[in-house]
């Protein structure tokens, strides 16, 4: 049997000292009227070279974003991730392992978790942050959870303009009852702090936002801070991590929880998974925080060493009081974005936050300059922006696909509201020569 | 080996802790450089509206070389499938073929970007398509979503579903049965999705007490929420009865399929009476757990629970294509985009490998092992469910603990000195002292006779010489723990101030 | 053994009485079972606690232990030291380790608790 190291004669020994001579004997437990009498109807077992050849040819039907000069974005970005980083989430003592339960032969998985801890928390300029979350949205809903356990308020107000996506899981997490969602509307492409203020009130547990939000443009968090503030809520914000080289942390307009998707960090596309959620919080919230933490403390030989603390918040031990039913999380995903981080450096995000800013304004002018858009949104950008079509999005999409790009997230495909809405996400991977001809293309459909 | 060893130079390497990666290279130490901008450069003030950073985060600051020893060395300090044994049970930490992790990479998987236009990938979806169709064959139950990210994850989809389901019959409930010998992610699943927790207690057998199920069932009970095989590694015979007996006051069975290891190609889930289970693809289906994830926890239901599955699904189309559908009472989305494809994509590569054969060869041998572990070990460890057991078994170090005052830590600890890896421990809590073994099929004979081995000479240590276990590791990058200063004085990262 | 001059619950509480105010701890046993107190979670003065009623919880490393109060009454003072000293709790179970102070409502409530020599007998069996 492929994988399995054991031989027909050490199955035989192993038989007889268990005293049976048919393995069936083993299963006698199960009643026979559940017992399946007949192979599973599954494809016979292939051979690796065939098992790669069947899984290429599925690989090969798709026509990857990787492949395609793409400006497409949404909450999953094509970034260069350097080489580095791959080779080292593909030692199999970090990817073969388990949990870091037994700290003694854990120390790679916690020091990394630890030292990836403290990036997060650089990033975001929060005190404290957790191994990580599935993905942004669940660390967003997770969020909202954990600000009506510290409140002990009901209601989450999340802004309109946060990624479609997140906001019906969060919906879907509500319909459990734990929390009530109230969604503050969208104006121009932003929320107006004004509005949201009508919204926030002394029963509002957190007032939940994206910036850059889901069409690109940065909310006003200074005065959206002093709304959720002013009620007693907490300030549940979500960025851009390959953004926080160049824009102000959340904490400086008074974030309380700060979360986000973390796959821009030197994660493949995938598909959209697996991502990272990273999820980070003041100080004084930490007892209230979900899932893993590590920390720094020292061996029966005063050598300083990693182990998993705080554990008492958490299912195994705490049951259904835990702060989340979360057990597995994205450790592989939070080590690669920590060798990406460790790669690129402070300067290198900066460049790269810089590098996208700088594009998607250019490419942002060029688009217009086509005459076959119009600009719905007037506020500021970073590193992406919407733009409507004055055509089918999809027709457009279809073409230029065919020509080789991949020319921006079709947003009435999300989300009806939005039709006509295509939305441009510019790495730094994009060149200029490839954006003019995008432009190029576009113009002479 | 120690540093003061008299063999070894004052500077030779040591296995034990490095220095982080912030107190690694110098300022101005670069890995990777960014090229040169090739558009016009932009007042970020003005393009941002003000909000510009003006103190930069702490970063490392590294070249390569740095980062691949720092790395290096952190790899050299872990634990995992392939450095030994790794009998840990609930956990099957099978090996985890190099297929699995070369076809995941190919650009034409793992460049896919989620909202790229459907026709540009149709074999992504044929793949989710072909996943969601085989855990359907093996489970036994038709409807399956991939999205969830974890088997957490998974109970909480499918309590939200039974919430739905219970709701569009206009019969809303208020309490899932759950037996004391559970998975802690059971009750806070439960509790996530709204629910109160009953807990039940298990009978002589180690398995469901009917009479007491009987007892806690009534209409107000949304679901059972059962592991079957059980958390002490023994399938339930009495599982039809429990099914009916729950679906007799109108609940749902779940099954928390942590333990589909020992099943596949043997018995069904779905032709037991269950509703809906989870599968921890990084269990059953050989994907990797990375030190904690990503792993994955598709939920496969009844085609009567289908309908409140979230979306989107991956489908099959008439025409052979494959699409995106929503289903008329979908419970919404329980994350973005699909799931976690790269995981979906190795777990199918082993689906492949090994095909329906194999994957019931690979159950049976599994609980082979398991068997023959737990005859050569209860002379020895008291093993208090003394019956054929599936693919795990829990023994009891409780005669240790009062002949000799050896606790089960001290046991699992003395372990890591024989280079193997410990069983779960204190798990599941209605065992004393409880060891949780399970080899799984991916463990040799030679490996097997040694986990043995290893196993009645530490019970022999114990006898001898205690202190030498109270002791234990002697030979692990670092000693145990002061766990108990970790939540005290917690140390959660690093801070630059610290280090001038 | 436990204090003669204390009385005690079945959930490993002790009570000392000064006056018409009631000092809670737990015993002895209670912080041996538990192993190394790594966090108190204490409620605030003003609080008012009905007889069995959860008034805070426990931790070790591993574990967490609901604390349930012996009398009813209203809480008057909260040991601040455990905040940073949590051992205490440990090391001086019945003195440092003490963890509120209330206002007792019925004085008549002592009567239902345990006698040091009942306790003594009550863990025996327990252990």
């Amino acid at each position: 049997m492929r994988f399995s190291p054991v031989s027909c004669e050490h199955r035989e020994t192993m038989l007889r000292a268990v005293g049976v001579t048919d393995i069936d004997e083993l299963f006698e437990s199960v009643p026979a009227a559940v017992r399946l009498g007949r192979p599973l109807d599954l494809p016979d077992g292939l051979s690796e070279m065939e098992a790669v050849s069947s899984l290429r040819a599925l690989a090969d039907a798709n026509t990857p974003a990787a492949r395609l000069v793409s400006f497409a974005g949404a909450g999953c970005y094509d970034h260069y991730i350097p080489s580095i980083v791959d080779h080292v989430v593909r030692r199999p003592e970090f990817f073969t392992a388990y949990t870091p339960y037994q700290p003694e032969v854990s120390q790679g998985t916690l020091q990394n978790i630890y030292e990836f801890q403290t990036m997060i928390c650089e990033l975001t300029g929060m005190d404290v942050a957790n191994a990580s979350m599935y993905d942004g949205a669940t660390a967003f809903v997770e969020a909202a959870l954990m600000a009506s356990r510290i409140t002990r308020r009901h209601k989450v107000v999340v802004m309109g303009s946060a990624h479609p996506e997140w906001r019906v899981v969060l919906r879907t997490y509500a319909a459990s009852g734990n929390i009530e969602v109230v969604t503050c509307p969208v104006e121009d492409g932003v929320v107006s702090p004004a509005t949201a203020a009508l919204l926030v009130d002394d029963s509002t547990a957190a007032l939940l936002v994206s910036s850059p939000n889901f069409v690109g443009h940065l909310e006003d968090l200074a005065a959206l801070g002093e709304v959720a503030q002013a009620a007693g809520a907490l300030f549940v914000v979500s960025v851009n991590p390959i953004l926080s080289g160049v824009l102000e942390p959340p904490s400086s307009f008074g974030a309380d929880i700060v979360v986000g998707e973390g796959q821009p960090l030197g994660n493949p596309m995938s598909l959209g998974g697996p991502g990272l959620g990273f999820f980070a919080c003041r100080q004084a919230h930490l007892r209230q925080l979900p899932g893993r933490i590590v920390g720094r403390t020292v061996d029966v030989d005063g050598r300083g060493a990693f182990v998993l603390t705080m554990q008492t918040r958490e299912q195994h031990i705490r049951r259904e009081k835990a702060t989340s039913n979360i057990c597995s999380n994205h450790a592989l995903n939070a080590l690669a974005a920590a060798v990406y981080l460790s790669a690129v450096g402070a300067a290198g995000l900066e460049s790269v936050g810089r590098a996208c800013v700088a594009k998607a304004h250019y490419l942002r002018e060029a688009l217009l300059a086509t005459g076959k858009f119009d600009a719905p949104y007037s506020a500021a950008f970073a590193n992406e922006f919407a733009l409507r079509y004055k055509g089918d999005p999809a027709v457009m999409h279809a073409e230029m696909v065919r020509r080789g790009f991949l020319a921006g997230v079709d947003l009435g495909a999300i989300d009806p509201g939005m039709d006509g809405l295509v939305l441009f996400a510019v790495t730094e991977k994009r060149t200029r020569a490839e954006m003019d001809s995008l432009a190029k293309e576009v113009a002479s459909l | 080996m120690t540093a003061s060893d008299a063999r070894f130079p004052k500077d030779a390497p040591v296995r034990g802790p490095r220095a982080l990666i912030f107190e690694t290279g110098s300022p101005e130490s670069r890995c990777v450089e960014a090229p040169v901008l090739d558009v016009p450069e932009i007042s970020l003030d003005e393009a941002l509206a003000g909000g510009v950073r003006t103190q930069p985060p702490a970063l490392p600051h590294v070249t390569e070389v740095e980062i691949a020893r720092h790395y290096h060395h952190l790899a050299t300090m872990n634990f995992g499938v392939d450095s030994g044994p790794y009998p840990l049970g609930s956990c099957t930490m099978k090996y985890n073929p190099r297929l699995n992790e070369d076809v995941c990479r190919l650009e034409g998987f793992a460049g896919l970007h989620p909202y790229q236009p459907l026709e540009t990938i149709q074999g992504g979806l044929g793949l989710m398509v072909g996943l969601a169709d085989t855990l359907a064959e093996i489970t036994g139950l038709p409807g399956v979503t991939l999205q969830p990210a974890a088997g957490a994850h998974g109970e909480f989809t499918a309590m939200m579903m039974f919430r739905a389901y219970h709701t569009a019959m206009g019969d809303p409930r208020k309490r899932v049965v759950i037996p004391d010998a559970a998975h802690g992610t059971n009750p806070a699943s439960v509790h996530m999705a709204g629910y109160e927790v009953t807990t039940i207690a298990s009978d002589a057998n180690g398995a469901v007490d009917l009479e007491a199920l009987k007892a806690a069932l009534d209409t107000d009970v949304a679901a059972l929420m059962l592991t079957n095989p059980n958390t002490l590694g023994l399938f339930d015979p009495n599982i039809v009865a429990i099914t009916e007996a729950v679906h007799a006051v109108g609940a749902l069975a779940y099954c928390d399929g942590a333990n589909m290891n020992a099943i596949m190609g043997k018995t069904r889930p779905g032709d037991m009476g269950f509703d809906a289970m989870h599968i921890n693809l990084h269990k059953t289906f050989s994907t990797p757990h990375g030190g904690g994830g990503p792993g994955a926890g598709p939920v496969c239901v009844t085609a009567a629970l289908a309908p409140f599955l979230p979306g989107p699904l991956p489908v099959r189309l008439d025409d052979g294509t494959y699409g995106l559908g929503w289903t008329d009472r979908s419970i919404g989305r329980v994350r973005s985009s699909f799931g976690n494809f790269g995981v979906f994509v190795r777990a199918y590569a082993y689906v492949l490998a090994l095909g329906g054969d194999g994957l019931r060869a690979a159950s049976e041998q599994a609980v082979l092992s398991a068997n023959y572990m737990k005859e050569k070990l209860k002379g020895t460890y008291p093993l208090p469910y003394d019956r054929p057991c599936m693919h795990e078994f829990v023994l009891s170090g409780s005669r240790l603990r009062k002949e000799h005052g050896v606790h089960t830590l001290d046991v699992a600890k003395r372990l890591l000195d024989y280079g193997i890896h410990p069983p779960t421990i204190y798990f599941p809590l209605i065992v004393d002292e409880s060891i949780m073994f399970e080899p799984t099929e991916t463990e040799s004979l030679e490996d097997i006779d040694r986990m043995i081995e290893v196993m009645l000479t530490i019970a022999a240590e114990a006898a001898s010489d205690p202190d030498l276990l109270h002791g234990a590791p002697y030979s692990t990058p670092v000693r145990r723990l002061d766990e108990a200063r970790a939540v005290k004085q917690p140390d959660l990262r690093w801070r630059p101030s610290s280090a001038e | 053994m436990n204090p003669a001059d204390l009385r005690y619950d079945k959930e490993h509480e002790w009570v000392r009485v000064e006056g018409d105010t009631a000092v809670i701890g737990i015993s002895d046993f209670a912080q041996d079972q538990l192993g190394e107190v790594v966090y108190v979670d204490l409620p605030s003065v003003g609080d008012v606690l009905a007889v069995g009623e959860t008034f805070g919880e426990i931790e070790s490393v591993k574990s967490v232990s609901e604390l349930f109060a012996p009398v009813s009454g209203t809480v008057v003072e909260v040991n601040d030291e455990l905040d940073s000293a949590p051992e205490s709790i440990n090391s001086d179970a019945y003195g440092a380790g003490w963890m509120v102070k209330i206002k007792l409502a019925d004085p008549a409530e002592l009567d239902g608790l345990m006698s040091s020599v009942e306790y003594d007998a009550f863990v025996a069996n327990e252990a």
